[in-house]
């Protein structure tokens, strides 16, 4: 088999005297898209600013394509392949989409202390954006200023911006919160056509998409790791249902 | 490069035939006056290039404009000419490397506790430089002799005479304004408003933001020492005032006015102040109670600067 894109062994966060994330080990490989779930507190978007490097961790150790990059900073992370989304909408509000597309391409120009050539002149930069803006489907709004997208719009910006660095692991937490229905629907699509050529780490709340998308599971509860599988496996788990899927059932 | 407004266009064309035309009719006083004022557009284009477009609120910026002056006085022999590019490039040196120096602590923070260190550093230098007479203490010292720029026996023009001084400082305030907006067209001019906007998607998209900061902060103080060294070859005087802060703070309030993050802000901010100061000046001795007025008045009624006025033309 092929090296995990994303392996963590005994990863752990504190917070004083709170263990936001306790042992937790798990593997995501290109073509599978892993989706983390666990009620509110669990420790699920600690986990992925451990990834991504938004926070150190206490101890414990991450591995991204087989390369040991514990505690690196989040701008080596971003490139070495990881593109994440956040949680809470984080995209250069005063730009237009497309700018905020061309910036992030422009991320992986060797280097950006270029002072002379206009930016919006490197065809590469602006094929790279141009392609994002059309996988996000974001295509007739490029040069919309991001402050008067939709919120759902805005949700498949931040996607758009992170595909645009051409990253091989996709962190995404929470991709669907406060969207609409048909908002959902558009964005687990989206995902669904990503989910071949990318390792995708998911966070999320929405049961419905986590068991349409995910090809492993992995429940935690309290910073730790509850249970991992696929998800037939964890549907039928007595402690995931107890700890956690009995009690959201209505939702 | 980013297309301003119509109106502006037109504006800073008159104006700029307005400066190549003046000193035909212009008395000495005047042309001098002018000098000043195109000296510290520069000053205010360099401080706008952190404050206006990367967000960088420095209160300590008159540090590089005044090492950059000092080190003209330095290389100035007395009763003797200093070289015209050994000393532009040694005063633009010592204010890259003292950027360098100084950016590389200031820049590890960030919002009220930059301008807190970056002010800290202006006045530790004001007072080590006030307190050395081998610099010339409180008083400071003056530069006797212009420098002389000399191809092989022969001067394009002579610092001496005013309206030459008059045309080299506003040839370098044209080549500065162009040279930003190249710059901030650049891939590195996107990347420092995109730390602007929003410094942790940028260092989460990739990019190592400290190292942009970094070598924006030297650019930035390079061009102060620019407009240092015209300063004391024009004024044939240092002295410590110039490196206080309230002479950053001065910079800063022309920046304001004048629109930060707008190519031409920082040139009629500078405009405005200086020629409110000399008119307000005349009229009465508590003039600085009417330029505060008038700074509180344009604060509230153009917040976007005086850059705002003509944006407002742009649908015509």
């Amino acid at each position: 088999m092929t090296e995990p894109a994303l392996r963590t062994a005994a990863l752990r966060k504190d917070f004083g005297g709170l263990t936001a994330v306790n042992d937790v080990a798990l593997e995501c490989r290109v073509g599978e898209l892993h989706a983390v779930i666990g009620p509110n507190g669990a420790g699920k978007t600690t986990l992925i600013n451990l990834l991504s490097g938004d926070l150190a961790p206490s101890s414990g150790r991450v591995e991204l394509f087989g390369r040991d990059v514990t505690g690196l900073p989040s701008h080596s992370i971003s490139q070495l392949g990881v593109g994440r989304s956040y949680q809470r909408t984080n995209i250069f509000m005063r730009f237009t989409v497309f700018e905020n597309c061309r910036l992030a391409a422009q991320s992986r120009l060797p280097s950006s202390m270029r002072f002379l050539k206009p930016a919006v002149r490197y065809r590469e930069v602006n094929a790279a954006a141009a392609r994002a803006v059309e996988l996000a489907e974001l295509c007739g709004r490029e040069q919309v200023p991001a402050t008067a997208l939709s919120h759902g719009e805005r949700r498949q910006l931040e996607v758009a911006m992170t595909l645009a660095t051409r990253p091989k692991l996709l962190l995404l937490d929470e991709p669907l919160a406060g969207m609409g229905a048909e908002e959902s629907a558009r964005m687990v699509e989206l995902l669904k056509k990503l989910a071949p050529g990318h390792a995708m780490l998911l966070v999320e709340h929405d049961m419905d998409a986590v068991f349409a998308l995910a090809s492993v599971l992995t429940v935690m509860v309290n910073g730790a790791v509850l249970a991992s599988g696929t998800p037939e496996a964890i549907r039928a788990n007595r402690e995931v249902q107890e700890a956690y899927l009995g009690s959201e059932d209505g939702e | 490069m980013e297309r301003q407004p119509r109106a502006l266009q037109v504006v800073l064309l008159a104006g700029l035939v307005a400066l190549v035309a003046f000193p035909l009719v212009g008395e000495k006083f005047y042309l001098q006056f002018i000098t000043k004022v195109m000296i510290m557009a520069i000053f205010a284009m360099s401080l706008d290039l952190l404050v206006g477009y990367t967000g960088l609120v420095s209160l300590g910026h008159a540090l590089f404009f005044g090492v950059a002056a000092y080190a003209l006085m330095l290389l100035t022999p007395e009763y003797q000419a200093a070289g015209f590019w050994t000393s532009l490039g040694a005063s633009l040196g010592i204010a890259a490397l003292a950027a360098l120096v100084v950016g590389f602590f200031v820049l590890r923070t960030s919002g009220i506790y930059f301008i807190m260190v970056t002010l800290a550093f202006g006045q530790m230098t004001y007072f080590y430089v006030h307190d050395s007479s081998h610099l010339g203490g409180s008083d400071g010292k003056y530069i006797y002799v212009r420098p002389v720029l000399e191809i092989a026996g022969w001067s394009p023009f002579d610092l001496e005479k005013p309206s030459h001084f008059y045309y080299v400082a506003l040839a370098m305030m044209v080549l500065v304004y162009f040279s930003l907006r190249v710059l901030l067209a650049s891939p590195f001019g996107r990347v420092i408003s995109g730390i602007k906007e929003n410094e942790h998607r940028m260092r989460m998209l990739g990019f190592a933001t400290f190292r942009y900061k970094l070598v924006c902060f030297v650019l930035a103080g390079a061009l102060a020492g620019l407009a240092g060294w015209l300063v004391a070859a024009h004024d044939g005087l240092v002295n410590p005032e110039m490196l206080s802060w309230h002479q950053s703070g001065q910079l800063l309030m022309m920046v304001i006015l004048g629109g930060m993050g707008t190519p031409s802000g920082p040139i009629l901010g500078a405009a405005a102040l200086k020629v409110l100061e000399l008119l307000f000046q005349g009229w009465t001795k508590h003039w600085q109670l009417l330029l505060g007025g008038f700074i509180v008045l344009s604060v509230l009624l153009l917040p976007r600067g005086l850059a705002q006025l003509f944006e407002s033309w742009r649908r015509d």
